[in-house]
This record gives structure tokens, sequence and C-alpha cells, in this order.
């Protein structure tokens, strides 16, 4: 095999979360569906918790884990209420997109 | 005390009625001038050099490094102001109740009265000229409003608003020497402008810019030449306005101002101080030799008023501050006298004012009479009376200081005489002319004149007494007689001309004998031609139409003067205003382009946030690489 | 072996990430996200935050990907959205400029702070495998109900607002269910 005896160090694992950090924030300019671009916002939390339980395990220090829980708990939450707001936007619209809500138009 | 009088006439006016409006108005007056009197007692008390006391009230304006208060000085030369301000105006008052009985805006004149008495209090009583500028300001419309008090008559209106336009450029000047005054030494506070021209840090240009601005805002308030205009068309107000505005108390704001601002004349240019000599000898003439031809009692009156603010001038011009205050006080007795005497004269022919259609009055209204010689004998210069001793003090400084200006002086003074008595003569003496024409005025009947009631003529009485007496404040028989001179020496000790050894103060005695030869030869004159019709009457047109000179100044205004205002104030509205709705304009504009800015598409907005996320995560970054 | 399984993981993450933000249809970008939040969840496990992973999988991937599907489902939001146009010129280049900065600035950010990473020693030491099979979850339920029990509480009464938020949001009104007499 490869190289086995290579040990990913903990800088691997924060590259991976900041590319996965800015493949989601592509997405979340990129799409148009609304629930699309909530899923990309869902991808960009979990490369913030992979980063901190990579940092825990490297300081030695439980408190990012501790952390990681409640960022899941609040975006749990937070998931539930931005779906409640999309089904009262688009309950009688059939095909909806982030452009056609432009009412703040200045 | 007035403001209040005048705001509870203000509000109660209407239902307050007549007389109760004007006793509360008099009230008001009378209970400034007892606080006044206390203070008078309580600053003879002082040390002269401690007689100079600044009460602030409140802190008006602080901008920048302009701190001025709304304080009030109360030194010699103030509380003589006030005192005699708030005298006359609660004489004045009182006699207003009688004259303006029966007028249906009885309590509104008693609000606009008291609200003068208080312009005037600040004008005098002002610690820094912004305060003395409001209240001159005050008076100036207050007398707008008194002038064109019957306003229904068009000559009345016209006439407030010409003493309004004209008092406007005599203040243009005012605020040009305020400018002038806070750029060159930082501060509005008579305290600090005297004190650095005393101490010579005003430098004589400065100083003299400031004292010829000044006089220019004293030329439009007193009337002199060029500014005159305004005060013979004045008397279309009702005659306790004259009296009061017109002959006491405004029109000697503008001796005032020269006064307290003395040790300014004194640091500016020799000739500064004959210039403004030079105007008030040239008023004082041109105005006595327009009063002999006039045939309205108030006309008379009125260029009598300008005439001898034109001896004021004159004094203060050559340097004899004291001489021009005592003749302001003197001049309010005696002309106040003679006015509310020719009110009381109008009121008893019903309204009739012009001098041909009366004649010997003396014997329907004797007390009027009576206190009308008074006046006369006063401002013709007899002695005992108190106009005497004012004018010899004057002439007396006259001479000392410019021997062709005494010659005027001289001159003025037989003039003075002369219409003075003519007037007295054509009113009181000779043959009853009123019943020639009583059928023109029809529906009262017969037109058979009457005294004034007692309230008017109480404060003739006093008022007389005040001419006889007047005199006693400054007498030059020696040091122990010369009151008002020690009084006011804090004031204007430094600027006040000394003349000591010259041969006028020497031969004073000699030029006392002098002026009262002249005074007598007046009134012979005028007797001879009037009374006993020895000469023939000498009343040319040009004389009565004033030279003139009101139609020549009417003329500049309408040609060329209002081509130069409708250039201006479209300068104004195209220039000045284009510029402030150009900002406008601009600043719309860019606001138009920034708006598209919100597009209203979430996109977008997320876009322009995680840019400038990017920028502020980049910025710590590099922060801490060069760190 | 931790490298091989790292690569893995990374792989699947890095694909479901690609397909979220890829796949026109709602349902396949749905998906892929299931596969991107398992390769989250295998690298919590080498990371030894096994409490975390379990959490990951049942919260993450089953619960809250199910609650999009149901509102697509029952939405009917599932029309194709059409990739190829991008109504707002310039989203998309500046879209790349961005993430891609983003990046940068992180790795760089990373790579910087590398040095500080590696001191061992601070705070509480994870212990061994061997002490128990629970250790994680203890240490973990230690430090959240004891020093941070009140952020904990704060989190529940977040989430029963949320709930009671999103009912009344999504509530069908009166006049709605009238209109439909059928």
């Amino acid at each position: 095999m490869i190289a086995l005896s290579l040990v990913p160090t903990a800088s691997w694992y924060l590259i991976l979360s900041a590319v996965l950090f800015g493949i989601g924030t592509f997405g979340v300019l990129v799409r148009r569906n609304p629930l699309v671009m909530f899923m990309c916002i869902e991808l960009m939390l979990n490369a913030v918790n992979l980063s901190f339980v990579t940092l825990a395990r490297q300081l030695n220090d439980i408190n990012g884990q501790t952390i990681v829980f409640f960022v899941m708990v609040v975006a749990a939450a937070e998931v539930v209420v931005g779906l409640g707001i999309i089904v009262a936007i688009m309950r009688n619209r059939s095909s909806v997109t982030a452009d056609d809500l432009a009412v703040l138009k200045g | 005390m007035p403001l209040a009088g005048s705001m509870i006439n203000l509000v109660f006016g209407r239902k307050l009625g007549d007389p109760r409006a004007g006793w509360v108005a008099t009230v008001a007056t009378a209970s400034s001038f007892l606080i006044t009197v206390l203070a008078y007692f309580e600053m003879l008390g002082l040390a002269s050099e401690e007689r100079s006391h600044v009460v602030s009230m409140f802190s008006w304006i602080q901008v920048g490094s302009l701190q001025v208060d709304l304080a009030i000085l109360a030194d010699p030369l103030s509380i003589v102001m006030a005192l005699f301000v708030t005298g006359i105006s609660t004489l004045i008052h009182l006699y207003a109740i009688g004259y303006m009985h029966g007028d249906a805006k009885f309590s509104k004149f008693f609000l606009y009265l008291n609200l003068f008495v208080f312009s005037m209090l600040m004008l005098v009583l002002g610690e820094n000229l912004l305060v003395t500028f409001l209240g001159w300001e005050g008076v100036g419309a207050c007398s707008y409003f008194l002038i064109s008090f019957w306003h229904t008559r068009n000559s009345a209106a016209v006439a407030g608003k010409k003493a309004f336009v004209t008092n406007r450029i005599g203040d243009f000047g005012v605020m040009t020497a305020m400018f002038l005054a806070f750029s060159s030494l930082g501060t509005l506070s008579y305290g600090a402008i005297n004190e650095s021209a005393h101490s010579g840090a005003l430098a004589p240009v400065t100083a003299t810019a400031i004292g010829l601005l000044l006089f220019v805002g004293a030329c439009g308030k007193s009337a002199q030449l060029p500014l005159y205009l305004w005060l013979p068309d004045a008397m279309e107000g009702p005659t306790p306005v004259s009296a009061l505005i017109h002959a006491a108390t405004m029109v000697t704001s503008g001796v005032f101002l020269m006064t307290r601002m003395s040790p300014i004349l004194h640091a500016s240019y020799e000739w500064a101080p004959t210039v403004i000599a030079v105007v008030g000898a040239a008023t004082a003439l041109y105005a006595a030799t327009v009063a002999v031809a006039q045939n309205d009692i108030k006309k008379v009156l009125a260029y009598s008023t300008v005439s001898q603010l034109g001896y004021m001038f004159l004094a203060v011009g050559s340097g004899a501050y004291v001489a021009a205050i005592f003749h302001m006080v003197t001049h309010a007795f005696f002309k106040a006298l003679l006015f509310l005497g020719s009110g009381s004269v109008i009121h008893g022919m019903h309204h009739e004012q012009d001098m041909r259609r009366m004649g010997a009055l003396r014997k329907v209204m004797p007390v009027t009479a009576f206190t009308f010689i008074i006046g006369w004998l006063a401002i013709a210069g007899v002695p005992p009376f108190a106009g005497f001793w004012s004018k010899d003090e004057i002439l007396l400084y006259v001479y000392a200081n410019n021997r062709g200006l005494y010659v005027v002086g001289l001159i003025t003074a037989l003039l003075t005489a002369f219409y003075m008595t003519r007037q007295v003569i054509m009113v009181f003496y000779g043959q009853a002319k009123w019943n020639d024409h009583s059928a023109e005025h029809g529906a009262h009947g017969d037109l058979t004149p009457h005294e004034s009631p007692k309230v008017m003529l109480a404060p003739l009485v006093v008022l007389s007494v005040l001419s006889v007496v007047g005199g006693a404040m400054q007498l030059p028989f020696g040091k122990n007689f010369n009151f008002l001179e020690r009084w006011l020496a804090p004031v204007v000790e430094e600027s006040e001309a000394h003349i000591q050894d010259t041969w006028a103060y020497q031969n004073k005695y000699l030029l006392l004998v002098v002026a009262i030869v002249i005074a007598a030869a007046g009134i012979a004159a005028s007797i001879a031609v009037y009374s006993k019709s020895l000469f023939k009457v000498v009343e040319p047109k040009v004389l009565e139409q004033a030279w003139y000179y009101d139609n020549a100044a009417s003329r500049v205004v309408a040609g060329p003067g209002a081509a130069t205002f409708n250039f201006i104030a479209w300068v104004d509205a195209n220039i000045v205003d284009g510029i402030v709705n150009g900002v406008g304009e601009l600043i719309r504009s860019i606001a138009g382009s920034l708006r598209r800015v919100q597009s209203g598409f979430v996109r977008a907005y997320a876009l322009l946030i995680s840019l400038g996320a990017l920028v502020v995560l980049a910025w710590f970054l590099l922060r801490g690489i060069m760190l | 072996m931790e490298f091989f399984v790292f690569v893995c993981a990374a792989l699947m993450i890095l694909v479901g990430a690609v397909g979220v933000i890829a796949r026109s249809h709602p349902v396949h970008a749905a998906l892929s996200l299931v596969l991107t939040l398992f390769g989250v969840a295998v690298l919590f496990v080498a990371q030894d935050a096994h409490f975390l992973a379990a959490v990951q999988v049942i919260v993450y991937a089953g619960a809250i990907v199910v609650l999009f599907l149901f509102v697509i489902m029952l939405l009917g939001v599932d029309r194709v959205e059409n990739l190829r146009t991008e109504p707002l010129t310039s989203q998309r280049p500046l879209a790349i400029i961005v993430s891609l900065g983003l990046i940068g600035v992180l790795v760089a950010a990373f790579v910087r702070g590398s040095d500080a990473l590696h001191e061992r020693g601070e705070g509480i030491n994870i212990p061994d495998l061997t002490t128990g099979t629970d250790a994680n979850t203890t240490q973990l339920a230690e430090s959240i109900f004891s020093r941070y029990v009140v952020a904990f509480e704060l989190t529940s009464v977040l989430l029963v607002i949320a709930v009671v938020g999103t009912v009344l949001l999504a509530r069908r009104t009166k006049t709605v269910v009238a209109e439909n007499p059928k």
C-alpha cells in the first residue's frame, strides 16, 4: 500500500474541513432552490464541527467536543425553524426559487 | 417687570379692557422705576470705583470661542439711563390711560408700550453688545408697532415701515461693528472692549471703524442726517408714543451707545469724533431751519427733537460725554413735557393738529398752557430752567474744541428759541381760530376745546417741575455742584475732554451770558414776527418741505436703489440657493445610483456578506503574518 | 490504518459535498448530503469522539435529512433546478472567488498556527479506551452537566421555542381550509 506509515496529522483534518466549508459557501451562493441552499449551510456546519473535534483531540481538551454537541443541537433547531418558514412561504406556490423572494428590492 | 406687564396684557388685555389694562401697565413700569431708585441709592453707598456690577443671568451663546452671557451691567451710566427711562415711562403710561380712552385697541397699546420699556431696559442695562443689540432691535420693532398703531390709516402704516427700514440701515452698521469687535478682540463685552481701548491694545484703525459703524447705527436710531427721515413721519403714531419713544428714550439710545463706547472713540483717530460732531451740528442746524416752517404741532416738536439730538452728538464728538448725557436727561424731561402737552391740546381740540387752527388756548386749557410754557422756556435755554444749563455745558465744550461748530451751535440755539416761541404764540396766544372751521367738522357740533382729564394733567405737572429743577444736576459754579460729572466719572473719565485750562473754561461765565443773550434774541424776534406782527412772516416753502430731502431720498431709493435690491435678490435666489439646492441634488443622484445595490436578491446579499467576511479574515491573517 | 480511514472518509465527504452543490434534483442533493454526514461521522470516530459520532448519525443523518426529504416530498418542491443559467450575472465567478479565497485564508491560518497546535497537555486528557467503553461519553457528560449546565438548559428551551414557533408558522389558517370544500 502506498504509505501506511503516514499518519494524518491534525492539519490534514483541518484542511479538509476548510475545503468542505468552501464548498458549502459556494453552494449557498450559487444554488437557487431554498432547500438545497439549506443543505449547503448544513455542510458548512459540519465542516466546523469537524475542525472542532480535531482541535479537541489535538489540544486534549474535552471542551471542543462539548461545543460540537451544542452546535448540533442548535443546528437542529435552526433547521426546524428554517423549514417551517420555507413551508409557510412556499405553501401556495409550487416552484419558488430564492430569486423570487425579492420583495426587499430598494 | 414691564415684560410681565406686557405678557399680562397680551393674555388678558381684552378682558381687562379700558382702563384697567392701562393701570396694569403703569403699575408694572412704576415698580421697575422703584427698583431702579433702590439700586441707585444702594450704589450711592459704594465708593466710586466699585460702582460697576455685572449680573450674569445665564450663558446665552457658547459657540467655539464666542461666549456671550445674558448679563446686566449696573454702573453709573446705566443706572442714570434706567432711572429716567423708567421714570418718564411711568408718567407717560399714566398719561396714556387718559389719552387712549375709548380706543378700540386700548390693551394692545399698553402691551406694546410695556414691551418697549422692557426692550429699552435691556438696551441700557446690557453688559455686552449683543444684549444691547437685542434691546436695540426690540425698541425698533416696538416703535414700528406703535407708530403704525392706527394701522387702518395708510399714512400710519407707511410711516411705520419707513421707521423700521431706516432703522435697519443703522442696525447694519451696529452689526458690522459687532463683527469687527469680535474678530479683533474676541469678545463683545463692554468691560473687555473698553479695557482694551484704554490700555491701547486696540489699534486706532479698528477703533475708528468700530466707532464710526456704531455711529451709523446711532444715526439711524437717533435720527441724524441722513437717516433722520423716519422721525417726522413717525408723528403718525399716538402722542404718548411720540413722547416716550421719540423724545425721551429710543432716540437717545444712540447717544447712550456712543457714551458707553467712549473709550473706543477716544482710541480712534483724531478726525473720527470730529466727524460725529460735524454730523451732529449739521443735523441740529438743518432741523432747526425746517422746524421754523412747520404747521403741524407735532411736526415742530419732531424736528426739534432731531435738532436737540444733533446737539447731543455734537457734544459726543467734542468729548463732552457728561454734557451729552446731561442734555439727554433734561431734554427727556422737557421734550416729553412738550409732547404730552401737545397731546393734551390735540385731545382737547378733538384731534386737530394744525396750529393754524388753534389760538388763544390758554384761556380754555390753563394747566396745559402753563406746563407747556415751562417746557418752552426750558428748551429755549432760559435760565434757571433745565435746558439752559445743559445746552450751555455743551456749548462750552464745543467752543473749546472747535470755534466753527460753536457758531453753528449758537445759530441753532437762536432758531430753537425762535420756532418754539412761534409755536407757543400760535397755539396759546393770539386770536382763537378754532371757531372759523367749526362748520367743517360737522357732526361734532360746537368745536369748543376743553381741558384734559386729571390723569393726563398730572404727568404734565410732574414733568414741568423736573424741567425746572433738573438743571441742578450739573451746575457750572464749581466743584460742589457738578453731581452728574462726578457720578459718571468712573465710566467716562478717561475719554472726557479736559478743558480746564482752555480759554473757554476760564471765561465760562462770559459764554453763559452770550447764551442768554442769544435765547432772548430768538424769543424777541419771534414775538416781533408772530405776535406783534412787526415783521413779515417768512416761511419759505423749501423749509416746509424740509429742503426737499425726503423727496430726493425716495427718488433715489425707488430708482437705482430698487434696481440694486432686485439684483441682489436675484443673486440670492439663483446663485446662493442654487448652490444649496445643487448640493442636495448631487446627493440625491448619488443615493439614486447607490440604491440599485439593494436588488432584493438574497443571494446577492449573501455574496456581499461572504465577501466582507473574507476580507475581514484576510485582514486578520495578514496582521498576524506581519506581526 | 488511520491514514486509510482518513482517505476513505475524506473521499466520501468530498464526493457528497460536490454532489450537494452539483445535483439539480433536490432529492439527489439530499442523498449526497447523507453521504457527507456519514463521512464526517467516520472521522469523528477516528478522532476519539465516539459519542458525537453517534449523535451525528442519529440527529443529523437520521432526523434532519429526513426532515428535508419530508418537506421536499410534501411540498412538491422537486422541480429540477436549471443549473445552466444564472440570472444574476457575476454571481458565479464571484462565488468561486469567495470560496477559494475562504479556503485559502483558512488553510493559511491553519498552517501558520500549526505550531500552536502541537502543544499537548492542555486541558483534560482523554482517557484511554481501555478504561471503559463509555469513557468518552462520561467525560463529555461531566463537562456538559457541570461547567455548561446553564447552556444546556438554555438550549433545551431553545428547542422548545423552535418547535412551538415552527408549528405556528406552518399552521394552515382557516381561510385556506375553507377554500377547498371538496
